[in-house]
């Protein structure tokens, strides 16, 4: 198992200064033959450097390299995996150099970015990895010494005789160790032991992004490459009727022109030539299915939301009994639009196939999908195609699909040539796998004390797959459940978005308790802390949560946002379960020269352990921004089946001037840790939602916020 | 196509491009300084900001033959080793994600630093207000240029 990183990093920058400080030529990547992504191949490795495992090698200088195999997209895992291995092996950090690794099924397990589950997955076999190498240079320093191993200690980098004051380096001691037989049972460390785990510390590639350099998909050239870009059809359920490439095909740069299934994709010497010859084919369409617009699934929605026929996903007690003897019946309905992805590095991958073998190169949350895919598609086995990966610009489910890796294969298998496909902005919005809409109907059934007696909840949603999570909170603490979903099937493709379903259920969930513990005269904190007590005390049916840690970040975050102790502000809460993490949050909107405006939000999470305090925080952040920018803005609507926003000038984000102030906490309780790349993101609309009902008595029913009426004087800059 | 001179991170560059061709996509694929990154190519994300004689502009709506003999700086440019103060708060504070949006950030904040080395956090606000960052590090945005510009001083 022979690993080396061989650095290819023909950069241009170098060509280009080595010219001297005159004149430098611009040329085209065909000419310079330049490739710019640091790869990591099978080879020897460096002069004395060995292998302890797939995780790690130390070279006699001292230098640990630690190999981070999963994707990375910003959910910051490429400093995070190897934080767990350096800690373990008790490293120094500043000797430590973080390689992505390429894809290898044989040396890694599971490199997916999705479900946050890199680090419940991974925790202890990161923890193996740097345990077991440590364990293995403990020996050889025994060895070396003469003396016991239960007399040696480990830090920083050396192994530690403290009776003789001897110190060895790991990497004096590399070659030795690597021969020792990996011990089968290691013990891995205490948590006050931890050095590095629970600390702050900074993204690995922050020079390179800071500085510029070659990180992501686009920025991959290589000898030889050309430029794709694919028109695909603008509306959904349209097919290619006619082509017509000659104007295209003749203009400057351009090398060909081809047709596959549904694409018509111009190849070309440089990305702008290829545009603009994009810009020159002329291809008409036909329908070949359903023509969709938004009003449609408006109506859709509404209707399928009275069908006498639904997927019943969790049924307990007699509903029917409970509604028709309760004093109060609340019913409420909601709905959410499409949303693009739109990560910041549009789609793109680089894709060279010859007779030997298929290279791929990019940004991709399941690089083994698409080599299997690729594979697949080419009819070779999967062991001829090589996965290398770049840092991803952004994923948040987008680049867990692989038509952007097929298609560069497909293109580069047609053209016979190394090709990047690229994807513009517009092609990105107009290209499907969006979040589905989605409309809930929510009702309760409350006694005359004000107890919830029953609870339904029906989903409908386009291309959504179930539309509901029966077994999150409340269900578990109710008697009386019936919880049901429908999908409408569409030519319009959708796709996991960042905390799936959950990105908005939570928000029309949390709001509709909110009413409820209203109608039920109860403040929200301890309506939701009587029913988890009540699912604690004896649960109804399955439960998929966990009642303790659900209150444990209640009364965390009720506590450090002074809740119902404030008399200035208007809270709002909501709390929400996903992915095994547990997030409450609470926003505060105050009047503003009498606008109501949202100034703060609280956030408290449960991650069990915090691994790197900065990455955590970054994605509690991250997710709260997230999911406040597209309750405010996010809108995706189609006319004729075709996307009606294409770019950032109708498909509003948030930016910086509407962000308020956010203030997160964290539950120390030891548990082994889960992901963060997406809890955060789910609870916040509702607890923004709450917050403006508090303060104008305002509910909101529909995202985006900022097209309702109701949102009409609300302010959002900060600074007005 | 026609030859352009162009005058990049104090050095001469000739590029023989059509006219038309944003000065984004000659910095990318024919000089190689992909730092200078491309998100929406019509002046809404920010991710292609460079300098243009020290101001931010988009290069993705600047075509090559309107630069002239403008100075133009890139994040390749911004300093010689990645020391200038917006870069080390920039890491001090930790703010990329995903980084696909930080050198643009990074631009148009060192821009406004060479201006205004004082900004208010509004003023501050307001030359961000063009950057998109889709994954949502606003907040330490705001704190490294405080930062870059206590380093200032
Ligand atoms: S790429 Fe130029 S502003 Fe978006
Ligand atoms: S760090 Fe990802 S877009 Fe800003």
């Amino acid at each position: 198992m022979e690993m080396t990183i061989k650095t290819n990093r023909r950069d241009f920058l170098k060509i280009a200064s080595a010219a001297g400080g005159g004149l430098l030529l611009g040329f085209y990547w065909n000419e310079a033959g330049a490739s710019v992504i640091e790869s990591v191949t099978e080879g020897a490795l460096a002069e004395g450097e060995v292998t302890f495992n797939s995780y790690l090698t130390i070279s006699p200088d001292n230098i640990v390299t630690i190999f981070s195999p999963n994707p990375e997209l910003g959910q910051n895992i490429k400093t995070t995996f190897p934080m767990i291995v350096a800690d373990e092996l008790d490293a120094d950090w500043s000797k430590v150099k973080v390689v992505q690794a390429a894809l290898d099924t044989e040396k890694y397990d599971r490199q997916v970015t999705g479900g946050s589950g890199a680090i419940p997955h991974s925790w202890d076999r990161l923890r193996q990895a740097g345990a077991t190498a440590r364990h293995m240079l403990v020996e050889a320093a025994a060895k070396r010494l003469g003396v016991p191993a239960s007399e040696l200690s480990t830090d920083n980098g050396f192994v530690i005789h403290k009776k003789s004051g001897k110190k060895l380096s790991y990497g004096e001691l590399a070659a030795d160790a690597s021969k020792i037989t990996p011990p089968q049972d290691v013990k891995l460390k205490e948590r006050s032991e931890f050095k590095l785990i629970g600390k702050c510390v900074r993204n690995v590639d922050n020079f390179e992004m800071i500085t510029g350099k070659p990180l992501y998909g686009l920025d991959v050239y290589r000898d030889g490459m050309l430029v794709g870009m694919i028109q695909r059809p603008p509306s959904f359920g349209t097919k290619i009727k006619s082509v017509d490439v000659a104007a295209a095909k003749v203009m400057p740069g351009i090398v060909d022109v081809v047709t596959f299934k549904n694409n018509v994709a111009v190849v070309g010497k440089s990305t702008w030539q290829v545009m603009k010859a994009r810009k020159a084919l002329r291809i008409e369409y036909e329908p070949d299915g359903n023509i969709e617009s938004s009003t449609d699934h408006d109506r859709l929605l509404k209707e399928l939301l009275d069908s006498k026929e639904a997927e019943v996903k969790r049924k307990d007690g007699d509903v029917d009994a409970a509604f028709a003897s309760a004093a109060t019946k609340i019913v409420r309905e909601y709905q959410c639009p499409f949303l693009a992805h739109a990560p910041m590095e549009p789609m793109n991958f680089f894709a060279h196939v010859r007779e030997d073998g298929v290279e791929l190169i990019g940004p991709t949350q399941t690089p083994n999908s698409a080599r299997t895919q690729v594979a697949e598609m080419l009819g070779i086995p999967p062991e001829k195609v090589t996965l290398q990966l770049t840092r991803l610009g952004g994923g948040f489910g987008r680049r867990l699909k692989t038509d952007f890796a097929l298609e560069a294969a497909e293109l580069s298998s047609i053209v016979k040539a190394p090709i990047k496909l690229i994807w513009t902005r517009e092609d990105d919005m107009q290209g499907g796998s969006y979040r589905p809409a989605v409309r809930y109907r929510f009702e309760a059934a409350l006694d005359a004390r004000g107890n919830l007696i029953g609870y339904k909840l029906r989903g409908v949603g386009i291309n959504s797959g179930n539309t509901t999570r029966e077994h999150n909170f409340p269900s578990g603490a109710v008697d009386n459940v019936l919880i049901e979903t429908i999908e409408h099937q569409s030519p319009i493709t959708t796709g996991a978005w960042r905390a799936p379903i959950t990105n908005f259920l939570a928000f029309a969930e949390q709001s509709f308790l909110d009413e409820v513990a209203l109608a039920a005269k109860k403040d929200p904190v301890q309506f939701r802390l009587e029913l988890l007590e009540r699912a604690k005390q004896r649960p109804v049916g399955q439960l998929g949560y966990d009642a303790d840690r659900m209150i444990g970040v209640i009364k965390l975050v009720a506590e450090k946002s002074g809740w119902g102790k404030k008399r200035d502000v208007a809270q709002g809460f909501s709390v929400y379960f996903s992915h095994r993490s547990y997030v409450a949050q609470v926003a505060e909107v105050a009047m503003k020269n009498n606008q109501p405006t949202l100034q703060k939000i609280y956030a408290a999470a449960d991650c069990g352990i915090v691994v790197n305090e900065s990455g955590a925080r970054q994605q509690v952040v991250g997710g709260i921004v997230d999911g406040l920018g597209h309750a405010l803005y996010g809108n995706l609507t189609f006319k004729n089946g075709e996307a009606e926003q294409k770019n950032f000038d109708t498909y509003r984000l948030i930016r910086m001037k509407e962000v308020p102030e956010v203030e997160v906490h964290f539950v120390d309780n030891g548990i082994s840790p889960t992901g963060l790349g997406e809890p955060a993101l789910p609870p916040t609309g509702g607890a923004v939602a709450n917050a403006f009902f508090k303060a104008t008595g305002k509910r909101l029913y529909r995202q985006p916020f900022m097209q309702q009426p109701e949102m009409e004087g609300v302010r959002l800059d900060q600074r007005m | 196509m026609a030859l352009y001179k162009l005058q990049i991170n104090g050095k001469t560059y000739e590029a023989d491009v059509d006219a038309d061709t944003p000065l984004l996509w000659v910095l990318r694929d024919n000089l190689g300084l992909v730092g200078t990154k491309y998100g929406c190519g019509i002046a809404q994300c920010g991710a292609c900001t460079v300098h243009l004689n020290g101001r931010a502009v988009r290069s993705c709506v600047l075509p090559v033959s309107a630069v002239g003999s403008a100075k133009v700086t890139t994040i390749e440019g911004l300093s010689e080793n990645g020391d200038h103060p917006v870069q080390l708060a920039w890491d001090e504070v930790d703010v990329p994600q995903c980084g696909y949006c930080q050198a643009g950030q990074i631009m148009t904040a060192a821009a406004l630093l060479a201006e205004n080395p004082n900004p208010t956090p509004a003023q501050i606000d307001n030359a961000m207000q063009g950057n998109i960052c889709r994954c949502g590090t606003y907040h330490r945005i705001r704190e490294a240029v405080q930062l870059a510009s206590s380093k200032l001083k």
